[in-house]
């Protein structure tokens, strides 16, 4: 990213299910009063919220990034959680190893990763099993 | 559909949001997972949900939606009603089941495609065997 970039940082708090989202509300915000379009907008809310929620389900929360430019929008997704063991696998459709208790939350249905591909425009997963996962989601704008 | 018709068919409390009750509402979705409704819903308005949690109101803002339904009677723990009304989500709550409360708006007109028109009812006497 350039130097022009606009950045905004979150602490996603790990400790705390009920507190998951709240960067993705935030963001939401942020973008709206930029005058980014509804449907970007939407995108980026779904595909950033079931990414936070990952964080916080599976890796103690982490760091979100939004860095924004006249042409993209990255959303930077990173945590120092146990990773992620195969990634193809859990990029199948209703393949999850959430909890039982995190279903009964209303998540952990295996969409999460689905979703965040599905509402993104190119998505990059830089995972290592004990070290992490950082996920970037890329819009385009023009 | 106005939220008011909505909360009429399905006898429910308006727990906030009793201001927004003329905003129409055009589809619906009933889901006890989040991740479900985030995946498949596009342009819906209002949803019914026995999870009563405050990730639903989130789950709600990032699609867009203004109404939330919540079924069985359930009654959502402090701060999920106070956290819709900060974020102007109109919230009800109706006694029916998800499968009742579905279909009476179903039947209403909600979420129907034009080209579909309303359930056909046969009458009685028309000619069959």
């Amino acid at each position: 990213m350039n130097n022009e970039a606009l950045h905004y940082h979150f602490d996603v708090d790990g400790a705390s299910f009920a507190n998951a989202g709240r960067a993705s509300v935030e963001t939401k915000k942020l973008l709206r009063q930029i005058g980014v379009s509804p449907d970007v907008i939407r995108r980026i809310s779904v595909a950033m919220y079931e990414g936070e929620i990952n964080m916080v389900i599976h890796a103690h929360g982490g760091d979100a990034d939004v860095y924004i430019t006249e042409d993209t929008i990255l959303i930077q997704l990173k945590d120092v959680g146990p990773g992620i063991r195969n990634v193809e696998e859990a990029m199948k459709e209703g393949f999850s190893t959430a909890p039982e208790n995190i279903r009964a939350l209303g998540f952990g249905a295996g969409m999460g990763l689905p979703n965040m591909k599905r509402y993104s425009d190119d998505m990059h997963i830089d995972t290592k099993v004990g070290v992490g996962t950082t996920i970037e989601l890329w819009y385009r704008l023009k | 559909m106005k939220i008011s018709e909505a909360a009429e068919i399905l006898n429910a409390v308006v727990l906030t949001g009793g201001d927004k009750l003329d905003e129409e509402v055009h589809s619906a979705c009933g889901s006890d997972m989040m991740s479900d409704v985030l995946a498949y819903v596009k342009d819906q308005g209002v949803l019914l949900t026995g999870l009563i949690n405050v990730q639903v109101i989130r789950t709600l803002l990032m699609m867009d939606m203004n109404c939330v339904v919540f079924v069985r009677g359930k009654v959502p723990p402090e701060g999920i009603v106070e956290f819709a009304e900060e974020n102007g989500v109109v919230v009800l709550q109706t006694k029916l089941p998800m499968f009742e409360a579905c279909g009476r708006l179903y039947c209403a007109g909600l979420g129907r495609r034009e080209d579909e028109g309303a359930p056909e009812v046969k009458d009685e006497g028309a000619d069959h065997e």
